[in-house]
Protein backbone atom coordinates (compact mmCIF):
# COMPACT_ATOMS: atom_id res chain seq x y z
CA UNK A 1 0.00 0.00 0.00
CA UNK A 2 2.85 2.44 0.55
CA UNK A 3 3.54 4.72 -2.00
CA UNK A 4 -0.13 4.73 -3.62
CA UNK A 5 -1.98 7.76 -3.37
CA UNK A 6 -4.68 6.13 -4.68
CA UNK A 7 -6.35 2.70 -3.85
CA UNK A 8 -9.38 1.46 -5.70
CA UNK A 9 -10.12 -2.30 -4.94
CA UNK A 10 -12.64 -4.90 -5.96
CA UNK A 11 -15.56 -1.57 -6.39
CA UNK A 12 -18.74 -3.06 -7.67
CA UNK A 13 -21.90 -0.78 -8.27
CA UNK A 14 -25.59 -1.41 -9.09
CA UNK A 15 -28.64 0.25 -10.03
CA UNK A 16 -31.24 -1.97 -9.52
CA UNK A 17 -30.86 -4.98 -11.22
CA UNK A 18 -28.21 -3.14 -13.64
CA UNK A 19 -24.59 -4.02 -12.20
CA UNK A 20 -22.62 -0.68 -13.82
CA UNK A 21 -19.44 -1.54 -11.99
CA UNK A 22 -18.70 -5.11 -11.66
CA UNK A 23 -15.12 -5.26 -9.56
CA UNK A 24 -12.41 -2.41 -10.53
CA UNK A 25 -9.10 -2.18 -9.31
CA UNK A 26 -6.29 0.53 -10.03
CA UNK A 27 -3.90 2.24 -8.04
CA UNK A 28 -2.28 5.90 -8.93
CA UNK A 29 0.92 6.73 -7.36
CA UNK A 30 1.58 10.56 -6.61
CA UNK A 31 2.09 12.49 -9.44
CA UNK A 32 0.84 9.68 -11.56
CA UNK A 33 -1.62 10.38 -14.54
CA UNK A 34 -4.11 7.52 -16.05
CA UNK A 35 -6.85 7.78 -18.68
CA UNK A 36 -9.31 5.50 -18.69
CA UNK A 37 -11.00 5.08 -21.52
CA UNK A 38 -14.21 2.59 -22.73
CA UNK A 39 -17.71 3.11 -24.74
CA UNK A 40 -20.43 5.20 -23.26
CA UNK A 41 -22.53 3.22 -20.59
CA UNK A 42 -19.48 1.47 -19.33
CA UNK A 43 -19.14 2.81 -16.04
CA UNK A 44 -16.19 5.43 -16.29
CA UNK A 45 -17.76 8.24 -15.04
CA UNK A 46 -19.58 6.31 -11.86
CA UNK A 47 -16.29 4.50 -11.15
CA UNK A 48 -14.81 8.26 -10.74
CA UNK A 49 -18.04 9.33 -8.92
CA UNK A 50 -17.52 6.13 -6.58
CA UNK A 51 -13.85 7.31 -5.51
CA UNK A 52 -15.25 10.34 -3.84
CA UNK A 53 -18.05 9.05 -3.16
CA UNK A 54 -20.31 10.97 -4.52
CA UNK A 55 -22.29 7.99 -6.03
CA UNK A 56 -21.68 5.49 -2.74
CA UNK A 57 -20.81 1.93 -3.65
CA UNK A 58 -21.87 -1.08 -2.92
CA UNK A 59 -18.59 -3.32 -2.28
CA UNK A 60 -15.22 -2.93 -2.30
CA UNK A 61 -12.83 -0.32 -1.04
CA UNK A 62 -10.95 3.08 -1.78
CA UNK A 63 -8.32 4.36 -0.31
CA UNK A 64 -6.61 7.87 -0.54
CA UNK A 65 -2.80 8.49 1.06
CA UNK A 66 -3.69 5.31 3.22
CA UNK A 67 -7.05 6.91 4.98
CA UNK A 68 -10.28 3.89 3.75
CA UNK A 69 -12.67 6.84 1.63
CA UNK A 70 -14.87 3.96 1.85
CA UNK A 71 -14.88 3.61 5.46
CA UNK A 72 -18.62 4.62 6.36
CA UNK A 73 -17.04 6.50 9.51
CA UNK A 74 -14.87 8.67 7.58
CA UNK A 75 -15.51 12.18 7.43
CA UNK A 76 -16.23 12.11 3.61
CA UNK A 77 -16.26 16.47 3.18
CA UNK A 78 -12.54 16.21 4.72
CA UNK A 79 -11.73 13.74 2.01
CA UNK A 80 -13.71 15.85 -0.85
CA UNK A 81 -11.53 18.83 -0.12
CA UNK A 82 -8.50 16.31 -1.30
CA UNK A 83 -9.77 14.78 -4.01
CA UNK A 84 -10.89 17.76 -6.92
CA UNK A 85 -13.38 17.16 -9.60
CA UNK A 86 -13.57 18.28 -12.75
CA UNK A 87 -17.18 17.97 -14.48
CA UNK A 88 -18.60 17.69 -18.34
CA UNK A 89 -20.94 19.66 -18.17
CA UNK A 90 -18.80 22.20 -15.81
CA UNK A 91 -21.19 22.81 -12.89
CA UNK A 92 -19.49 26.22 -12.20
CA UNK A 93 -22.49 27.56 -9.36
CA UNK A 94 -24.27 29.54 -11.95
CA UNK A 95 -24.95 32.85 -9.24
CA UNK A 96 -21.80 33.48 -8.36
CA UNK A 97 -18.83 35.11 -10.66
CA UNK A 98 -15.98 32.98 -12.01
CA UNK A 99 -13.90 34.54 -8.90
CA UNK A 100 -16.27 33.32 -5.99
CA UNK A 101 -16.75 30.29 -7.75
CA UNK A 102 -13.31 29.32 -6.82
CA UNK A 103 -12.62 31.33 -3.50
CA UNK A 104 -16.17 29.56 -1.94
CA UNK A 105 -14.31 26.58 -1.08
CA UNK A 106 -11.32 28.43 0.22
CA UNK A 107 -13.28 30.52 2.51
CA UNK A 108 -16.34 28.47 3.06
CA UNK A 109 -14.76 25.11 3.18
CA UNK A 110 -11.16 25.59 4.22
CA UNK A 111 -12.26 28.44 6.40
CA UNK A 112 -9.38 31.03 5.10
CA UNK A 113 -9.59 34.72 5.65
CA UNK A 114 -11.43 36.59 2.90
CA UNK A 115 -8.95 38.43 1.08
CA UNK A 116 -5.90 35.55 1.46
CA UNK A 117 -8.73 33.22 -0.37
CA UNK A 118 -9.24 35.79 -3.17
CA UNK A 119 -5.65 36.40 -3.99
CA UNK A 120 -5.56 32.30 -4.38
CA UNK A 121 -8.51 32.34 -6.33
CA UNK A 122 -7.40 35.17 -8.23
CA UNK A 123 -3.41 33.01 -9.01
CA UNK A 124 -5.80 29.80 -9.55
CA UNK A 125 -7.75 31.73 -12.28
CA UNK A 126 -4.65 33.43 -14.03
CA UNK A 127 -3.08 29.94 -14.36
CA UNK A 128 -5.88 28.92 -16.49
CA UNK A 129 -5.39 32.33 -18.51
CA UNK A 130 -8.62 33.71 -17.27
CA UNK A 131 -6.93 36.89 -15.32
CA UNK A 132 -9.52 39.11 -17.14
CA UNK A 133 -12.48 36.91 -16.93
CA UNK A 134 -12.51 36.93 -12.51
CA UNK A 135 -16.11 39.26 -12.60
CA UNK A 136 -17.93 37.52 -15.21
CA UNK A 137 -20.71 34.70 -14.24
CA UNK A 138 -20.71 31.77 -16.01
CA UNK A 139 -23.46 32.17 -18.41
CA UNK A 140 -21.53 35.30 -19.48
CA UNK A 141 -18.47 32.43 -20.80
CA UNK A 142 -17.68 30.07 -23.33
CA UNK A 143 -17.70 26.73 -22.76
CA UNK A 144 -13.88 26.39 -22.70
CA UNK A 145 -13.66 29.62 -20.25
CA UNK A 146 -16.04 27.73 -18.07
CA UNK A 147 -14.18 24.26 -17.90
CA UNK A 148 -11.16 26.57 -16.94
CA UNK A 149 -12.85 28.09 -14.05
CA UNK A 150 -14.21 24.26 -13.28
CA UNK A 151 -10.75 23.56 -13.20
CA UNK A 152 -9.28 26.37 -11.28
CA UNK A 153 -12.01 25.47 -8.52
CA UNK A 154 -10.12 22.53 -7.93
CA UNK A 155 -6.92 23.54 -8.29
CA UNK A 156 -7.37 26.15 -6.20
CA UNK A 157 -8.27 24.04 -3.12
CA UNK A 158 -4.60 22.36 -3.35
CA UNK A 159 -5.89 18.79 -3.49
CA UNK A 160 -3.96 15.62 -3.87
CA UNK A 161 -6.02 14.52 -7.13
CA UNK A 162 -7.91 15.92 -9.45
CA UNK A 163 -10.48 13.37 -10.82
CA UNK A 164 -11.65 14.67 -14.92
CA UNK A 165 -14.89 13.42 -15.77
CA UNK A 166 -14.87 14.10 -19.92
CA UNK A 167 -13.74 17.08 -19.38
CA UNK A 168 -13.72 18.05 -23.12
CA UNK A 169 -16.80 16.06 -24.46
CA UNK A 170 -19.00 19.01 -23.87
CA UNK A 171 -17.41 21.64 -26.22
CA UNK A 172 -17.03 23.22 -29.36
CA UNK A 173 -13.96 21.37 -31.27
CA UNK A 174 -12.32 24.87 -30.74
CA UNK A 175 -12.44 25.39 -28.02
CA UNK A 176 -10.86 21.62 -26.65
CA UNK A 177 -7.73 23.11 -26.63
CA UNK A 178 -7.49 25.95 -24.24
CA UNK A 179 -8.88 22.88 -21.87
CA UNK A 180 -6.18 20.48 -22.82
CA UNK A 181 -3.72 23.24 -22.62
CA UNK A 182 -4.77 24.02 -19.02
CA UNK A 183 -4.83 20.29 -18.37
CA UNK A 184 -1.33 19.70 -19.80
CA UNK A 185 -0.08 22.60 -17.49
CA UNK A 186 -1.18 21.06 -14.55
CA UNK A 187 0.12 17.92 -15.54
CA UNK A 188 3.52 19.76 -15.86
CA UNK A 189 3.40 20.64 -12.28
CA UNK A 190 2.98 17.35 -11.03
CA UNK A 191 -0.60 17.32 -10.34
CA UNK A 192 -2.03 13.28 -10.01
CA UNK A 193 -4.86 13.11 -12.45
CA UNK A 194 -7.49 10.48 -13.04
CA UNK A 195 -8.90 11.06 -16.63
CA UNK A 196 -12.20 10.24 -18.33
CA UNK A 197 -11.19 11.17 -21.90
CA UNK A 198 -11.77 10.66 -25.60
CA UNK A 199 -8.58 12.56 -26.59
CA UNK A 200 -6.38 9.74 -27.67
CA UNK A 201 -3.51 12.10 -28.46
CA UNK A 202 -3.81 14.20 -24.91
CA UNK A 203 -4.10 10.69 -23.38
CA UNK A 204 -0.73 9.72 -24.99
CA UNK A 205 1.47 12.46 -24.78
CA UNK A 206 0.51 13.33 -21.17
CA UNK A 207 -0.25 10.07 -19.27
CA UNK A 208 1.52 7.24 -17.87
CA UNK A 209 -1.11 4.39 -18.61
CA UNK A 210 -4.45 3.69 -20.15
CA UNK A 211 -6.86 1.37 -18.84
CA UNK A 212 -9.72 0.34 -20.77
CA UNK A 213 -12.87 -0.74 -19.55
CA UNK A 214 -15.91 -2.44 -20.81
CA UNK A 215 -19.28 -3.41 -19.24
CA UNK A 216 -18.05 -2.54 -15.59
CA UNK A 217 -14.77 -4.44 -16.12
CA UNK A 218 -11.35 -3.15 -16.62
CA UNK A 219 -10.32 -5.31 -20.22
CA UNK A 220 -6.73 -4.14 -20.55
CA UNK A 221 -4.43 -1.20 -19.08
CA UNK A 222 -0.85 -0.67 -19.86
CA UNK A 223 1.48 2.37 -20.67
CA UNK A 224 0.29 4.56 -22.94
CA UNK A 225 3.12 3.73 -25.76
CA UNK A 226 2.78 0.37 -25.67
CA UNK A 227 -1.24 0.44 -25.27
CA UNK A 228 -1.63 2.15 -28.43
CA UNK A 229 1.27 0.57 -30.71
CA UNK A 230 0.10 -2.98 -29.17
CA UNK A 231 -2.92 -3.56 -27.81
CA UNK A 232 -3.41 -7.20 -27.35
CA UNK A 233 -7.24 -7.32 -26.32
CA UNK A 234 -9.36 -7.36 -29.86
CA UNK A 235 -11.92 -5.83 -28.31
CA UNK A 236 -9.64 -2.63 -27.72
CA UNK A 237 -7.66 -2.94 -31.10
CA UNK A 238 -11.47 -2.36 -32.45
CA UNK A 239 -12.29 0.54 -30.00
CA UNK A 240 -8.96 2.06 -30.72
CA UNK A 241 -9.38 2.01 -34.90
CA UNK A 242 -12.85 3.52 -33.79
CA UNK A 243 -12.28 6.49 -31.88
CA UNK A 244 -9.13 7.12 -33.87
CA UNK A 245 -11.34 7.76 -36.61
CA UNK A 246 -14.01 9.82 -34.93
CA UNK A 247 -11.62 12.13 -33.23
CA UNK A 248 -8.09 11.79 -34.54
CA UNK A 249 -4.69 11.61 -32.54
CA UNK A 250 -3.69 14.96 -33.81
CA UNK A 251 -3.73 17.15 -30.71
CA UNK B 1 -74.03 61.91 17.95
CA UNK B 2 -76.87 59.08 16.43
CA UNK B 3 -78.81 62.39 14.78
CA UNK B 4 -76.24 64.09 13.05
CA UNK B 5 -74.46 60.88 11.83
CA UNK B 6 -77.09 60.48 9.08
CA UNK B 7 -76.18 64.32 7.96
CA UNK B 8 -72.89 62.92 7.06
CA UNK B 9 -72.33 62.94 3.51
CA UNK B 10 -69.85 61.37 1.12
CA UNK B 11 -66.28 62.67 1.83
CA UNK B 12 -66.94 64.45 4.45
CA UNK B 13 -67.23 60.98 5.89
CA UNK B 14 -63.66 60.34 4.27
CA UNK B 15 -62.03 63.47 5.05
CA UNK B 16 -62.95 62.75 8.95
CA UNK B 17 -62.32 59.00 8.51
CA UNK B 18 -58.87 58.76 6.83
CA UNK B 19 -56.87 58.44 9.86
CA UNK B 20 -58.67 55.30 10.85
CA UNK B 21 -58.43 53.94 7.45
CA UNK B 22 -54.90 54.66 7.35
CA UNK B 23 -54.54 52.75 10.37
CA UNK B 24 -56.47 49.95 9.41
CA UNK B 25 -54.15 50.13 5.78
CA UNK B 26 -50.97 49.92 8.57
CA UNK B 27 -52.33 47.02 10.33
CA UNK B 28 -53.42 45.13 7.19
CA UNK B 29 -49.01 45.61 6.44
CA UNK B 30 -48.34 44.54 9.69
CA UNK B 31 -50.40 41.39 9.72
CA UNK B 32 -49.34 41.03 6.02
CA UNK B 33 -45.69 41.39 6.70
CA UNK B 34 -46.05 38.82 9.80
CA UNK B 35 -48.07 36.37 8.35
CA UNK B 36 -45.91 36.30 4.70
CA UNK B 37 -43.02 36.17 6.93
CA UNK B 38 -43.38 33.41 9.15
CA UNK B 39 -45.10 31.67 6.06
CA UNK B 40 -41.42 32.13 4.68
CA UNK B 41 -39.97 30.46 7.17
CA UNK B 42 -41.86 27.93 7.32
CA UNK B 43 -42.37 27.38 4.09
CA UNK B 44 -39.02 26.54 3.36
CA UNK B 45 -38.27 24.37 6.05
CA UNK B 46 -41.28 22.35 4.95
CA UNK B 47 -39.84 22.57 1.35
CA UNK B 48 -36.39 21.29 2.66
CA UNK B 49 -38.37 18.82 4.66
CA UNK B 50 -40.04 17.46 1.41
CA UNK B 51 -37.41 17.41 -0.99
CA UNK B 52 -34.23 16.37 1.14
CA UNK B 53 -35.89 14.21 4.25
CA UNK B 54 -36.15 10.79 4.52
CA UNK B 55 -39.32 8.74 4.10
CA UNK B 56 -40.70 9.87 7.29
CA UNK B 57 -40.31 13.51 7.30
CA UNK B 58 -40.49 13.92 4.20
CA UNK B 59 -44.32 12.23 4.50
CA UNK B 60 -44.73 14.77 7.48
CA UNK B 61 -44.20 17.50 5.63
CA UNK B 62 -46.39 16.59 2.78
CA UNK B 63 -49.44 16.16 5.09
CA UNK B 64 -49.18 19.19 7.18
CA UNK B 65 -48.91 21.09 3.78
CA UNK B 66 -51.99 19.51 2.16
CA UNK B 67 -54.03 19.94 5.62
CA UNK B 68 -53.17 23.53 5.77
CA UNK B 69 -53.58 24.07 1.96
CA UNK B 70 -57.19 22.07 1.92
CA UNK B 71 -59.03 23.86 4.71
CA UNK B 72 -60.55 27.27 4.04
CA UNK B 73 -58.73 30.13 5.25
CA UNK B 74 -61.58 31.31 7.00
CA UNK B 75 -62.52 28.45 9.24
CA UNK B 76 -58.45 28.09 9.80
CA UNK B 77 -58.82 31.53 11.18
CA UNK B 78 -61.54 30.60 13.61
CA UNK B 79 -59.63 27.30 14.60
CA UNK B 80 -56.55 29.00 15.49
CA UNK B 81 -58.67 31.93 17.10
CA UNK B 82 -60.81 29.43 19.49
CA UNK B 83 -58.17 26.94 19.95
CA UNK B 84 -55.35 29.28 20.94
CA UNK B 85 -57.06 32.15 22.84
CA UNK B 86 -58.91 29.19 24.69
CA UNK B 87 -55.17 28.19 25.96
CA UNK B 88 -53.55 31.60 25.93
CA UNK B 89 -54.38 35.25 25.78
CA UNK B 90 -53.32 36.65 22.37
CA UNK B 91 -54.09 39.43 20.59
CA UNK B 92 -56.36 38.71 17.48
CA UNK B 93 -53.63 40.70 14.84
CA UNK B 94 -51.05 37.44 16.22
CA UNK B 95 -53.62 35.02 15.86
CA UNK B 96 -54.14 36.24 12.20
CA UNK B 97 -50.63 35.77 11.21
CA UNK B 98 -50.49 32.61 12.63
CA UNK B 99 -53.17 31.15 11.10
CA UNK B 100 -52.71 33.31 7.71
CA UNK B 101 -49.03 32.68 8.20
CA UNK B 102 -49.52 28.95 8.54
CA UNK B 103 -51.89 28.11 5.96
CA UNK B 104 -49.20 30.88 3.67
CA UNK B 105 -46.34 28.54 4.48
CA UNK B 106 -47.67 25.51 2.75
CA UNK B 107 -48.30 27.29 -0.42
CA UNK B 108 -45.17 28.91 0.06
CA UNK B 109 -43.32 25.71 0.47
CA UNK B 110 -44.63 24.43 -3.08
CA UNK B 111 -43.34 26.99 -4.43
CA UNK B 112 -40.05 26.65 -2.79
CA UNK B 113 -40.33 22.73 -3.90
CA UNK B 114 -40.68 23.37 -7.49
CA UNK B 115 -37.63 26.04 -7.37
CA UNK B 116 -35.22 23.78 -5.51
CA UNK B 117 -36.25 20.83 -7.79
CA UNK B 118 -35.88 22.99 -10.77
CA UNK B 119 -32.09 23.68 -9.95
CA UNK B 120 -29.56 21.33 -11.80
CA UNK B 121 -27.85 18.28 -9.79
CA UNK B 122 -24.66 19.36 -11.38
CA UNK B 123 -25.07 21.96 -8.53
CA UNK B 124 -25.07 20.00 -5.47
CA UNK B 125 -22.18 17.81 -7.17
CA UNK B 126 -20.00 19.90 -7.64
CA UNK B 127 -20.66 21.52 -4.24
CA UNK B 128 -20.34 18.64 -2.50
CA UNK B 129 -17.05 17.57 -4.98
CA UNK B 130 -15.14 20.89 -3.18
CA UNK B 131 -15.81 19.62 0.47
CA UNK B 132 -18.74 21.67 1.22
CA UNK B 133 -21.20 19.35 3.58
CA UNK B 134 -25.04 19.29 2.75
CA UNK B 135 -26.64 21.40 4.67
CA UNK B 136 -23.43 23.85 3.18
CA UNK B 137 -24.71 22.68 0.01
CA UNK B 138 -28.33 23.84 0.51
CA UNK B 139 -27.37 27.00 2.14
CA UNK B 140 -25.12 28.04 -0.08
CA UNK B 141 -25.36 26.87 -3.52
CA UNK B 142 -28.82 25.76 -3.45
CA UNK B 143 -31.36 27.91 -1.74
CA UNK B 144 -29.85 31.42 -3.29
CA UNK B 145 -30.36 29.88 -6.60
CA UNK B 146 -33.81 28.28 -6.29
CA UNK B 147 -35.26 31.58 -4.50
CA UNK B 148 -33.97 33.28 -7.08
CA UNK B 149 -36.18 31.20 -9.43
CA UNK B 150 -39.07 31.70 -7.52
CA UNK B 151 -39.79 35.44 -6.87
CA UNK B 152 -42.41 35.37 -9.77
CA UNK B 153 -44.42 32.83 -8.30
CA UNK B 154 -43.88 34.21 -4.92
CA UNK B 155 -44.95 38.13 -5.89
CA UNK B 156 -48.24 35.97 -7.00
CA UNK B 157 -48.34 33.87 -3.74
CA UNK B 158 -47.73 37.86 -1.52
CA UNK B 159 -50.51 39.67 -4.16
CA UNK B 160 -53.20 36.33 -3.27
CA UNK B 161 -52.41 36.79 0.90
CA UNK B 162 -51.84 40.58 1.37
CA UNK B 163 -55.83 40.63 -0.15
CA UNK B 164 -56.54 37.91 2.31
CA UNK B 165 -55.85 40.15 5.29
CA UNK B 166 -59.33 41.28 4.72
CA UNK B 167 -60.51 38.03 6.29
CA UNK B 168 -59.26 38.56 9.62
CA UNK B 169 -61.69 41.11 10.15
CA UNK B 170 -63.80 38.31 11.15
CA UNK B 171 -61.91 37.76 14.27
CA UNK B 172 -61.45 41.19 15.66
CA UNK B 173 -58.75 42.30 13.54
CA UNK B 174 -59.15 45.80 13.31
CA UNK B 175 -57.74 45.92 9.50
CA UNK B 176 -59.34 47.99 6.64
CA UNK B 177 -62.43 46.18 6.01
CA UNK B 178 -63.68 45.74 9.56
CA UNK B 179 -63.16 49.79 10.09
CA UNK B 180 -64.90 50.31 6.86
CA UNK B 181 -67.84 48.42 8.46
CA UNK B 182 -68.13 50.41 11.22
CA UNK B 183 -68.22 53.71 9.36
CA UNK B 184 -70.87 52.36 7.14
CA UNK B 185 -72.59 51.21 10.35
CA UNK B 186 -72.52 54.09 12.54
CA UNK B 187 -73.05 56.65 9.60
CA UNK B 188 -75.81 54.52 8.59
CA UNK B 189 -75.13 54.11 4.64
CA UNK B 190 -72.30 55.12 2.21
CA UNK B 191 -71.89 51.26 1.87
CA UNK B 192 -70.03 51.72 -1.59
CA UNK B 193 -68.48 54.63 -1.18
CA UNK B 194 -66.27 53.04 2.06
CA UNK B 195 -65.89 49.65 0.37
CA UNK B 196 -64.39 51.05 -2.81
CA UNK B 197 -61.85 53.34 -0.58
CA UNK B 198 -61.36 50.43 1.67
CA UNK B 199 -60.90 48.43 -2.28
CA UNK B 200 -58.50 51.14 -3.34
CA UNK B 201 -56.30 50.92 -0.22
CA UNK B 202 -56.25 47.17 -0.01
CA UNK B 203 -54.99 47.56 -4.14
CA UNK B 204 -52.83 50.60 -3.65
CA UNK B 205 -50.69 48.09 -1.29
CA UNK B 206 -50.74 45.24 -3.63
CA UNK B 207 -49.42 47.41 -6.54
CA UNK B 208 -46.65 48.98 -4.32
CA UNK B 209 -45.56 45.52 -2.70
CA UNK B 210 -45.69 44.09 -6.23
CA UNK B 211 -43.30 46.90 -7.50
CA UNK B 212 -40.83 46.42 -4.56
CA UNK B 213 -40.83 42.80 -5.35
CA UNK B 214 -40.34 43.39 -9.36
CA UNK B 215 -36.89 45.87 -8.13
CA UNK B 216 -35.77 43.46 -5.99
CA UNK B 217 -36.21 40.74 -8.79
CA UNK B 218 -34.03 42.95 -11.14
CA UNK B 219 -31.87 43.49 -8.05
CA UNK B 220 -30.81 40.29 -8.10
CA UNK B 221 -30.95 39.45 -11.68
CA UNK B 222 -27.83 37.92 -12.85
CA UNK B 223 -27.08 36.47 -16.28
CA UNK B 224 -28.43 33.39 -16.62
CA UNK B 225 -31.06 33.96 -14.80
CA UNK B 226 -34.37 35.29 -17.27
CA UNK B 227 -36.42 37.74 -16.23
CA UNK B 228 -40.06 38.43 -16.35
CA UNK B 229 -41.44 38.37 -19.38
CA UNK B 230 -38.15 36.70 -20.40
CA UNK B 231 -36.30 40.42 -20.93
CA UNK B 232 -32.64 40.52 -21.11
Amino acid sequence: MAGKLLIVENIHKSYGDLEVLKGISLELGKGERKVIIGPSGTGKSTLLRCINQLTPSDKGKVWLDGVEVTDPKVQINRIRQQVGMVFQHFNLFIHLTALENVSIGLTKVKGLPKKEARQKAMDALQQVGLADKVNSYPAELSGGQQQRVGIARSVALNPKLILFDEPTSALDPELIGEVLNAMIKLAKAGMTMLLVTHEMGFARSICNEIIFMENGKIVEKGPSQQFFSNPKHKRTQQFLHKITELYGEGR
Amino acid sequence: MENCCSYYYNMDILIKEYKSLLTGALIVLEVATGHLTLGFVIGLLLAAMQVYGNRFISFTAITIQKVLRGIPALVLLMLVYFGLTSLIDMSPVVVAIIALGLRSSAYQSQVFRGGIQAIESGQREAALSIGMSRLMTIRLIIFPQALRLVIGPWTNIFTMEVKDVSLAYSIGVLELLRRGRFIIRYTHGNAMLIYCTVAVFYFIIVRIGNTLLYRLEDKLLIPGFERRGGKK
